[in-house]
């Protein structure tokens, strides 16, 4: 079962064990439009909880994507490099960005799980 | 009778495609005949290339069937209306051109001892002349490449100010209606850029702007006209209020063309500004480039303006290029972009201060023209009376399935170069239309109809496959930018060569 | 006026149509009391030929190239621009159109800048080349910053033979950045301990090639030292005419190569504008300041070219962009390309070849003079000499016999005594032996 958690800013985040994997929603992907180019972190490098941790950009947009927590980088997904289509094909699958190791379990208080997030996106509109 | 044809060539009649000048190579051919080389050794040490270059061969008349054949792809002011607002695509004069080419003018060499350039230094000197008494400042800094190396010039002159007085400051304040040069030159002087929020008549919130004042602001980046084609009214306010903390007023001079000859910037408090020459004098934009940005200052800041500089000393001019003092470093190559100084002051002098004072008129009076013709249709985002651009939003196209980038699409058919669309940012659907003051009344009439005309259909829904798909009577239709970005193309390579079949 | 077409009648109807009963209710935001002010230090408009005849006078005060033999170099070069290459910028549908933003009605431009950068590319032996920079000097900076951006790194090495406006120019755009520049000393001849210093905080080392004193070099061993401590190597180039004879940086290296384009179609005009050139390898294109043409399919799916990477742009990125750059040097980048397409690969390699060999003839002859010593042992079009006494009165004794007889280092170099005697000299192909019989005896004239 996944315990998928959801950001304000349209991260989502998958935990198991110490390890949690990263990526944008499918509801951010179609707001940016075509992704042509996502720049990821590398791996060994420390994100932060709230900082920048990668770009992602559509023709007409660039778009920060911040860490939902902190800690180190473990993987980053090559496939993107070669095929940013991935994050609009799945977001929420094949188009992972990340995978880091967590520095605090509970830098994810707070964070939504799909439902919370499912209404937090129709209040948006 | 209604009879369409397939060419056998694919040309149709003056419109051709053209293939890549690598793709017309023919080993041998030339463009030129050179000198023989002199009989001398060779130098380079055996540090010669190895294998060819790879650029193709062909004849002189080849190329220029290859080069007037690409430009008849491209729009021109030459041609027609070109309405970019915030670009001021004005007519270019040909005798700016003809005397940027002048032996003595276009061929001196940046390094020849002074005594041998003294008539380009003088013209130097002279159009700074012009340049500080148009906008009534103590000094200009006439070395930057274009705007937004301007840009840099200004900014680093308020860093270094701030710096000498020991008391380097940390935030500038910026108008989020701001072009992106301005905040990214803020980011590369070291400075943390405040946004300010605009009221809904399209100017400084100027509570807000209030708000945000205190001791770490260095200054404010400003445009005025500002970039929604308004004049700040508050102007001398702000000015007043950022020195009031001890800050300097950096303004965004690409709009002067709005009041140049009618307006001085120093008397508003500006303490530096950047001159688009390519804009308000009218040196031609070349497909974009090269500018010029040269930087007038006021009294405060003129001892951080970079060198060099011309100065005349007992009847001669002479060019400062070193001297010890606080000044912003060194902009670029040499001494400026000379050759729009040669272009631009042409331009200033064929038109004389009353003539460029009836610039600024002129081109008021059009855009407010073609706003007043519109605004039934198209409502300004703003109230007016507009500068030397209107502003507005895509509200006359609600509800039609018709945005704004489809009206600009639809508009390459009619023959016009769209407005600018999609700045400023504030605005939603923004369309900026500036005519410039070199357009007739008879040319802003056809392109209101034409406007006019197509927001009408638009509403009336039955074209709205063709606005989707337009531009449709063009060298190529629109083009997929998706692609280009995800698997960038940036240059010719050669096809493989089909590999031999191996015994 | 001649270029303002309103008429007063039609200024009257259009204020009538507005609504307003004067030009000045149109400025009614700006505060009336700078409304207006009188400029009378300036003069009333002009006719066209007494506009002309104003700048035939500046005109009159210069010693032309075209009219003197020209021996100086220095970062700009006097060379033949075809007839062709001017008569074809000045079509207006390339004079007078915009960066293109509508690439449907700018195949012409973006098709263009495709070409030059493919040509840039090749002539510097590297992967992909920009649409251009304002000029070499502003290039060289510009990479400067993209290194750091690429390493993450803190310090730069900067070769003192680099050219000094270059360099000038990389210390004003990083003075207020987090980055530091280390900057060598000009000492003709050697490395001047480059590869020595890198360590793992140099994001980048920058040398020019050939350099400011004309001395070309094998960077291979620069190139290795740089990656074995994860630093770039820059590498500027100022007479681009070499890149058609020498090995370029690419097959030495480099990470980044800048270059002046001038020498090849664009006019000197007193020093700009000028054209920028920036290559680099293909892993480093997104974090590359400057357009790029690329190449795609249109709706009906023709090839056609657009402005592509723009997320790296200050229109998009804004405080985080690239660069905050935002033209280039569009018209000069087309004189370059067709000067280029004129040439061809024959015409390419000889000219460079034109070129060395007169520059080779010229430090032969020069160097049978008395008290001449050549500095510069690898050459390509420019070499530095001591001629024995103060290069600086050399020079303008040189001018006073209506000879442009190079540059004295001293004029690049104020702060460097050593460097006094020191002159800088470049021979293109506009160089007749001619041309150097003269100066040969010109000089024995001044020291006789």
């Amino acid at each position: 079962m996944s315990d998928r958690k959801y950001t304000k800013d349209h991260e989502w985040i998958d935990v198991s064990g110490g390890e949690a994997t990263i990526g944008i929603s499918d509801y951010a992907q179609d707001q940016l439009g075509d992704v042509v180019y996502v720049d990821l972190p590398d791996v060994g490098q420390q994100v932060e909880k709230g900082a920048e941790a990668a770009v992602i950009e559509s023709v007409k947009a660039a778009s920060e994507v911040y860490a939902p927590a902190t800690g180190e980088v473990t993987a980053r997904n090559d496939a993107l490099d070669d095929n940013p289509a991935l994050v609009n094909e799945s977001a929420e699958g094949d188009g992972w960005f990340y995978r880091m190791k967590l520095s605090n379990m509970s830098d994810l208080d707070g964070l939504m799980d799909a439902e919370a997030y499912a209404a937090y996106l129709e209040a948006l509109d | 009778m209604n009879i369409e044809r397939t060419t056998i060539s694919g040309a149709r009649g003056l419109d051709r495609d053209e293939p890549l000048s690598f793709e017309q190579d023919a080993p041998g051919r030339t463009g030129v005949d050179l000198p023989a080389a002199p009989d001398a050794p060779d130098r380079l040490g055996g540090l010669r290339r190895q294998g060819g270059i790879g650029l193709p061969g062909l004849a002189e008349p080849q190329v220029v069937r290859h080069f007037v054949r690409l430009s008849r792809m491209n729009y021109a002011i030459d041609y027609g209306l070109y309405p970019l607002g915030s670009c001021t695509m004005k007519h270019n004069p040909r005798l700016n051109e003809r005397l940027a080419r002048l032996p003595g003018i276009g061929d001196v060499h940046p390094m020849q001892p002074q005594s041998t350039t003294q008539g380009v230094l003088r013209l130097m000197s002279e159009l700074a002349h012009w340049l500080t008494e148009l906008t009534g400042m103590a000094t200009v800094a006439m070395t930057p490449g274009a705007g937004a190396q301007g840009e840099m010039c200004g900014m680093m002159a308020i860093r270094a100010a701030h710096e000498a007085r020991g008391e380097p400051r940390k935030r500038v304040l910026v108008p989020e209606s701001a072009h992106g040069t301005n905040p990214a030159t803020a980011a590369i002087c070291g400075y943390e850029v405040d946004s300010i929020p605009a009221t809904a008549d399209g100017r400084v919130d100027m509570a807000a702007f209030e708000a945000k004042l205190g001791p770490d602001v260095a200054g404010l980046m400003l445009t005025n006209p500002n970039t929604c084609g308004l004049f700040e009214r508050d102007i001398i306010r702000i000015a007043e209020l950022i020195h009031g903390v001890g800050g300097y007023f950096y303004c965004d001079g690409a709009n002067f063309n709005a009041i140049v000859g009618k307006v001085r910037p120093g008397d508003l408090g500006i303490d530096a500004m950047h001159i688009n020459l390519h804009k308000t004098f009218s040196t031609p934009h070349g497909g974009g480039g090269p500018g010029s940005g040269p930087v007038v200052f006021s009294e405060a800041l003129a001892p951080y303006a970079p060198l060099p500089k011309v100065v005349q000393r007992d009847g001669r001019y002479e060019l400062i290029e070193q001297e010890d003092g606080p000044r912003v470093g060194r902009m670029k190559g040499f001494h400026g972009q000379f050759g729009m100084f040669v272009r631009a002051l042409a331009y200033m002098q064929s038109h004389g201060r009353d003539g460029l004072k009836q610039v600024a008129e002129d081109a008021v009076l059009n855009a407010n023209y073609v706003m007043e013709k519109l605004k039934d249709l198209l409502p300004p985002a703003y109230p007016g009376p507009c500068m030397h651009e209107v502003l507005v939003s895509d509200r006359g196209l609600d509800g039609t399935g018709v945005e704004t980038m489809d009206l600009a699409k639809a508009l390459i058919d009619e023959g016009y170069h769209p407005m600018t669309v999609y700045f400023p940012l504030i605005v939603h659907g923004a369309m900026l239309i500036e005519p410039t003051e070199t357009e007739t009344r008879e040319t802003l009439d056809s392109f209101i109809r034409v406007m006019r005309g197509l927001v009408e259909q638009a509403r009336a829904g039955d074209e709205a496959a063709y606005f989707k798909a337009a531009p449709v009577m063009t060298p190529r239709r629109r083009l997929d930018e998706t692609l280009a970005a995800r698997k960038p193309v940036l240059r010719w390579v050669p096809e493989a060569p089909v590999a031999e079949a191996a015994e | 006026m001649r270029y303002l077409p309103q008429t007063p009648d039609d200024r009257a109807a259009m204020l009538s149509a507005i609504g307003v009963g004067s030009i000045d209710e149109l400025f009614r935001d700006v505060p009336a009391a700078v409304l207006n002010a009188p400029i009378d230090s300036l003069p009333d408009h002009q006719g066209e030929m007494a506009v002309e005849r104003h700048f035939q006078g500046f005109a009159r005060e210069n010693l032309s190239p075209a009219s003197a033999p020209c021996f100086i170099g220095a970062g700009a070069y006097h060379h033949h621009v075809p007839a062709t290459v001017d008569h074809l910028i000045q079509r207006s549908e390339f004079l007078t159109s915009y960066t293109p933003y509508q690439p449907e009605i700018s195949q012409g431009t973006l098709q263009y800048l495709f070409e030059f950068q493919t040509q840039v590319a090749l002539l510097t032996g590297m992967d992909v080349a920009n649409a251009s920079m304002y000029d070499g000097a502003t290039a060289t900076s510009e990479a400067v910053l993209m290194a750091h951006r690429i390493t993450k790194r803190k310090k730069s090495l900067i070769s003192g033979r680099l050219h000094p406006h270059y360099r000038e120019t990389t210390e004003t755009l990083l003075r207020f950045t987090p980055y530091d520049l280390e900057i060598r000393d000009p000492v003709i001849g050697g490395q001047g301990g480059l590869a020595e210093a890198i360590d793992k905080d140099t994001a980048c080392v920058v040398v020019q090639n050939p350099d400011v004193f004309g001395e070309f070099k094998d960077l291979t061993g620069l190139a290795e030292a740089c990656h074995a401590q994860g630093a770039l190597l820059i590498v500027a180039v100022t007479e681009v005419v070499s890149l058609g004879l020498v090995t370029p940086p690419g097959a030495m290296g480099a990470d980044i190569v800048t270059a002046e384009g001038q020498s090849l179609g664009v006019p000197l005009s007193f020093g700009g504008p000028h054209v920028g050139l920036f290559a680099c390898r293909q892993k480093y294109v997104r974090q590359m300041p400057g357009r790029l043409a690329g190449e795609t399919l249109d709706a009906d799916g023709k090839r056609g070219y657009v402005l592509t990477l723009n997320a790296r742009e200050q229109h998009i990125r804004r405080e985080k962009a690239t660069s905050n750059i935002c033209t280039n040097a569009g018209l000069c980048a087309l004189a370059f390309c067709i000067h280029v397409t004129l040439l061809g690969e024959a015409g390419m390699t000889g000219l460079a070849e034109v070129n060395h060999r007169t520059a080779s003839l010229l430090a032969e002859r020069l160097t049978a003079l008395p008290e001449v010593k050549l500095l510069t042992e690898r050459f390509f079009n420019e070499f530095a000499l001591d001629i024995g006494r103060p290069a600086a009165p050399v020079v303008e004794a040189l001018a006073a016999l209506g000879i442009l007889g190079g540059v004295p280092a001293s004029r690049l170099f104020p702060g460097e005594p050593s460097l006094d005697n020191v002159l800088i000299l470049a021979a293109t192909e506009t160089v007749s032996e001619a041309d150097i019989d003269r100066l040969v005896g010109a000089l024995q004239e001044i020291s006789a």
